[in-house]
């Protein structure tokens, strides 16, 4: 069977994202599942347990400082060294910011097509997309060259097929152009325990309802109490109650747990955009008329401000 | 300091929006089209840059012709001029067929900055700044939530998913902008009269030197094979709070099994 590449998303601090676990467990309808790390000097060796046992077969790594050390071309230009070389089936990305970079130059590179934002893949390479804030489904396939192909996180269940891969060291060979955004500054902001907004599978977003910054412990509390991320609408972030990072929607997270929280969110069609495709869907909103109530699985009208710490105490109650 | 702005017209992601049954591609017809939110950034950005140190702001759009709507109205911010790319041939173009047109027309501006939207709200695929870099050969600096000019050296901080980080890269390079860089400038009468007389290029394939068959449905490098409206979710049970909303709500998570 011919290898599917997967590129390895990682965090110093937890390791493999779950994304890529979800990577690994696509790829094994296409073919042999093998992982590409590529990051900085040693970044492969805490990662090889994780990946063998969603059942890589072989983890290549390239390692180098000029890879950390820039935004993404480095990683593109080992990357496309490595498909030459290897011929694989596919390579499939995570839909991040990075993944999707990275596909664009190799997309360049290989004169290949690419299709992003992918929630499907089948054993020929046909994607599934969403569009249009989640109202359309589309089937497409790359037609020139190797399906490339980003899957947005929480596309499936990432399932364990244990394996014993060895690591093969990828040589780093780079372009002058490939080291031109240099990265000089990586400031870690404390966040706390709380999961990846777009890989968490419980999400409690606040909207404006919420009023204010302070009253977004409220949201917190809830979140913790589940065990999930925090989320935004764009109404809450524009108005200083909860940092950007955190929004969801057409120009923030596009996130898909098994249940969304939302709370004090009128629901508009760029909010929708981003939790559509929410497995189940519970909303607080005083006003019934609310459009955020057309697709709520479960819905309570009324004041957050009640609901909410009631809900919290019963919640630990039944703990 | 010379700034091309990359912008696209899209279809109003406020409203409905779909794809059109005959050739899979989005529906412009019947949508209302407005300029693509981010892109509004990247204008004011460049204008805020001329503010500070000179040069020309160009507007580039690669769009059908109802697009010259949008590029009026960007001009109508500012703008010195525009450069608008339109051709039957380009219907149906994949993101690597748009790339290959806005590099080629790039290599005729002379642009020290290129800035852009870091995605557009009609594909979402936030891959133009590094398709457009990889091709000029040039560093591309994404998603940019501040950008600083200091001479043929840029920096800008980006948001990541642990914090922020810094990039810097020099001249010429793309810039792409998230909304949390500026407030972009409302335009003024004064401005929406000048705009009607600013130079709008009209660009074809062949006054750039493609053939038609590298780009559009001819040149695709993937294809839409069918396309659905997504069944509407049904709305479910809605109670309303009589002071029991809370524990109604957790009796609701927990026959789900959330708790
Ligand atoms: C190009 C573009 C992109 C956009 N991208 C995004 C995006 O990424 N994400 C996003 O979210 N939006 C986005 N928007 C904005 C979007 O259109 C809405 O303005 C926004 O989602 C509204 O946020 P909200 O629901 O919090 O606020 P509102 O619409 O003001 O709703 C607040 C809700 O809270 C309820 N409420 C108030 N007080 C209480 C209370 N005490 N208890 C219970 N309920 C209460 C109200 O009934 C109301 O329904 C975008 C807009 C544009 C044009
Ligand atoms: N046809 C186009 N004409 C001009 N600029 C474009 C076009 N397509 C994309 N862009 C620019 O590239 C950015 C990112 O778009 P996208 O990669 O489609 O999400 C947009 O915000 C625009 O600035």
């Amino acid at each position: 069977m011919a290898e599917v590449l997967v590129v390895v998303e990682a965090s110093s601090a937890t390791g493999v994202k779950k994304v890529t676990l979800e990577l690994l467990t696509h790829a094994r309808t296409l073919g042999e599942p093998v992982a590409v790390v590529l990051g900085g000097p040693g970044a492969a060796a805490p990662l090889v347990d994780k990946l063998a046992e969603f059942g890589a077969t072989k983890i290549y790594a390239a390692e180098s400082a000029e890879i950390d050390g820039h935004l993404v071309a480095p990683k593109a230009s080992v990357l496309a060294q490595l498909v030459r070389q290897a011929q694989p089936a596919a390579v499939l990305v995570a839909a991040t910011q990075e993944g999707k970079e990275i596909a664009a130059r190799l997309a360049v590179k290989l004169d290949n097509g690419l299709l992003t934002d992918a929630v499907a893949i089948a054993a020929d390479g046909t994607a599934t997309q969403v569009a249009f804030a989640g109202s359309t489904v589309v089937t497409s396939k790359v037609t020139k060259g190797l399906p490339l192909v980003a899957l947005r996180p929480n596309s499936v269940t990432p399932t364990p097929a244990p394996a014993s891969p060895q690591v093969e060291q990828v040589s780093v060979e780079l372009a002058g152009s490939d080291t031109l955004a240099k990265v000089t500054e990586r400031v870690a902001e404390q966040k706390g325990s709380r999961p990846e907004l777009s890989e968490a599978s419980v999400v409690v977003s606040g909207g404006r309802g919420v009023g204010n910054a302070e009253n977004f412990a409220l949201v917190e509390e809830l979140a913790d109490l589940l065990g999930g991320a925090v989320g935004a609408s764009r109404a809450a972030v524009d108005s200083g109650y909860y940092p950007h990072q955190f929004q969801v929607g057409q120009t923030g997270k596009t996130v898909s747990p098994q249940l969304y929280l939302a709370l004090g969110i009128s629901g508009a069609i760029q909010h929708r955009a981003g939790m559509q495709t929410s497995k189940t869907i519970v909303a607080v909103n005083k006003d019934a008329e609310a459009p955020i109530f057309d697709l709520a699985d479960f819905g309570v009208v009324g004041d957050l401000f009640k609901i909410v710490p009631q809900a919290a105490e019963e919640i630990r109650k039944r703990k | 300091m010379n700034t091309v702005v990359l912008v696209k017209q899209v279809p109003d992601s406020g409203a409905e929006r779909s794809l059109r049954s005959d050739d899979n591609t989005v529906d412009r017809a019947s949508a209302n089209n407005v300029i693509n939110e981010m892109d509004e950034y990247a204008i004011e950005e460049a204008l805020r840059l001329q503010e500070a140190h000179g040069g020309e702001v160009t507007i580039l759009t690669m769009g059908p012709e109802q697009a010259g709507e949008s590029i009026r109205k960007a001009l109508s911010m500012g703008p010195n001029g525009a450069v608008h790319i339109v051709d039957e041939a380009l219907r149906g173009s994949c993101a690597l067929g748009t790339s290959k047109v806005l590099a080629t027309a790039l290599g005729t501006l002379n642009a020290d900055l290129i800035l852009c939207g870091a995605e557009s709200t009609d594909g979402r695929v936030q891959v133009m700044p590094h398709l457009i870099a990889e091709r000029l050969g040039i560093a591309a600096l994404t998603g940019a939530r501040k950008l600083d000019v200091d001479g043929a050296t840029l920096t800008i901080e980006r948001q990541t998913d642990e914090g922020y980080e810094v990039v810097t890269a020099t001249t010429p390079a793309v810039v792409s902008v998230w909304d949390t860089i500026n407030e972009p400038r409302y335009p003024s009468f004064k401005g929406i009269m000048a705009a009607k007389k600013k130079p709008v290029r009209l660009m074809t394939l062949a006054d750039l030197g493609l053939a038609a068959d590298e780009v559009g449905a001819a040149g695709a490098t993937s294809a839409v094979l069918e396309h659905s409206r997504r069944p509407e979710r049904a709305a479910g049970v809605k109670v309303t709070d009589e002071g029991e909303g809370g524990v109604k709500l957790v009796e609701y998570l927990a026959a789900e099994k959330f708790v």
